[in-house]
């Protein structure tokens, strides 16, 4: 099952390499990544893949939120269904 | 493969324009519950009732954490309450609500429809019964919201309804005193009430439904201003262009939960209603999107036309994105739930006047309106036969739900607090339509009813 994480808030030193981590230690794996600076605000969409993963997206989701807090930046994962249904016919 | 545009636009409309899902509601007919035994018929509604709904919160709760996309009330609706109380030997129907009550709160939604009769030609012993205790059963309970059909385009009028309505609201008003009348937001008289709809206090679950059902109501007027601010001074053709295009993807998200809701629970999709349904949160108005339009204020000349304009895109864009479309759909006007309507209101420039004026090309009717408290009830059925006969002369639901709240008088404010909002008293003609309302009987259905 795919999902999207998105990151979005002050650029700061290993956002990136945090993110990737804790998807790495729940077996998540990456299947496609971009990153800008949107408006000066850090901005980066990955499109992951969570069927190996131990941990439910529920689960996930927490985990995200936490380092999120951790880092004053807004990280949220959701499936790529709502995606597909807003934006393809 | 989703471009980052894409995602992140989907991003901001959640985060900063309030789109949301904004109800799961599960239909559940409770004809199986009927008993000569009144407490016996409680029992079975109160064990029906909470076995089919069991999951149905925690459902809501999981799809939102997953898709990301809020789900604000999870709630259910019920068969006409008149049609399964009618079965017991009893006179008293408040136990019937009672039971409704406890079995919502047992399964956490934050509402329950469907303490309702459909009158439209005439009032079962039963019926009537119902609606008599509509005061105290919403005075007793909490989580009950009811409804009653005064009128069809099919029926024409019940205008012995319409009187004993205005007494009615009157009544459940007095009844709620301590909270300001709060019990008259959870009663709406309609005309050409639907059976499928999803949103309170009109839903219940009608006798033609499935045994139960997932209908979703979605929402997005925030989304649709903001999609508005982007073609400022262009023509009508492009507004009602992007209108389509905003409801479509909206509409498209409905489906998509709504979907998922009814495969999780095991029970059968109904309908996404498409409707623009506003809060009282700034940047979630109707009536921001019509002052988007060229309106300096809601309510000033104009207003009529630009809500038609509105109410028909959402409709066209929104039809396309599901597969069953149905319930009320359109724009929705309730004045107290809606931060431009309030404000409009205040200013003076929306009156109750403009308002049934819009009621014509909106989806539903004067909603959420407060009166004074001392408008008489015969002033009150007048206002609902006027809406009845805007909805039976144009085949469209109208509804109204008024709130006289003991002692308040034009200037003041009507607090209900959360979704219900804030409402400013609106003054009402004083001129007596007494005489008219103490006619009865029937204002006959109108020659195009008559289509077979």
């Amino acid at each position: 099952m795919n999902a999207i994480v998105t990151v979005v808030g002050e650029d700061k030193v290993g956002i990136i390499a945090a993110v990737c981590a804790l998807l790495a230690e729940n077996n998540v794996n990456i299947l496609d990544l971009s990153q800008t600076i949107l408006h000066g605000a850090f901005t980066m969409v990955m499109a992951v893949d969570v069927g190996g993963s131990s941990a439910s997206i529920g689960e996930l989701r927490t985990m995200l939120e936490d380092l999120g807090g951790k880092m004053g930046i807004s990280i949220r994962i959701q499936r790529e269904e709502i995606f597909d249904a807003m934006h393809r016919i | 493969m989703l471009n980052q545009k894409e995602i992140l636009s989907t991003i901001e409309m959640i985060d900063q324009q309030h789109l949301d899902i904004r109800t799961i509601t599960m239909g559940i007919s409770l004809l199986s519950c009927c008993d000569p035994d009144p407490k016996r018929a409680c029992e079975k509604i109160y064990e029906k009732i909470t076995r089919y709904a069991e999951n149905l919160v925690k459902t809501g709760e999981d799809i939102e954490r997953e898709f990301g996309i809020p789900i604000v009330n999870k709630r259910i609706s019920v068969t006409p309450m008149a049609l399964v109380a009618g079965a017991s030997e009893t006179e008293d129907y408040v136990p019937f609500a009672l039971a409704m009550d406890r079995a919502a709160r047992t399964c956490g939604v934050n509402f329950i429809g469907g303490y309702s009769a459909l009158v439209q030609k005439g009032m079962t012993v039963a019926d009537e019964r119902l609606i008599r205790s509509i005061p105290e059963a919403l005075s007793r309970t909490e989580l009950v919201c009811s409804s009653v059909n005064v009128g069809s385009t099919k029926a024409g009028i019940n205008m012995d309804a319409v009187a004993l309505m205005g007494r009615i609201i009157k009544d459940t008003a007095k009844a709620t005193e301590a909270q300001d009348g709060l019990g008259c937001a959870k009663l709406v008289v309609f005309c050409n009430a639907v059976e499928d709809n999803p949103f309170m206090a009109g839903a219940f679950h009608g006798v033609g439904e499935a045994e139960k059902v997932i209908n979703v109501g979605v929402s997005g007027p925030g989304v649709v201003h903001s999609a508005l601010q982007a073609v400022k001074g262009r023509p009508f053709d492009v507004v009602a262009e992007t209108v389509k295009k905003t409801a479509f993807r909206v509409t498209r998200m409905g489906q998509l939960v709504a979907q998922e809701a009814s495969r999780r629970l095991d029970t059968p999709f109904g309908i996404v209603d498409l409707s623009l349904a506003p809060t009282p949160a700034v940047g979630d108005s109707v009536a921001r999107i019509l002052e988007e339009m060229g309106l300096e204020v809601c309510g000033t000349h104009g207003t009529t036309a630009a809500l038609a304009l509105l109410n028909d895109a959402v409709k066209k864009g929104g039809v396309m994105a599901s597969s069953s479309v149905g319930g009320l759909s359109g724009a929705f006007i309730p004045v107290s739930e809606d931060e431009g309507m309030i404000a409009a209101a205040k200013a003076g420039t929306l009156c109750l006047d403009k308002l049934e004026a819009m009621t014509c090309v909106c989806s539903v009717g004067l909603d959420m309106i407060a009166v004074p408290g001392d408008t008489p009830a015969e002033t009150i059925s007048a206002i609902i036969a006027d809406e009845a006969a805007i909805g039976m002369v144009n085949c469209k639901t109208t509804a109204v739900r008024l709130l006289p709240s003991p002692g308040k008088k034009v200037g003041d404010t009507v607090e209900m607090g959360g979704l219900l909002g804030s409402a400013p008293v609106m003054p009402v003609h004083p001129e007596s339509s007494a005489a008219f309302i103490a006619r009865g009987g029937r204002i006959p259905a109108p020659l195009h009813s008559l289509k077979n």
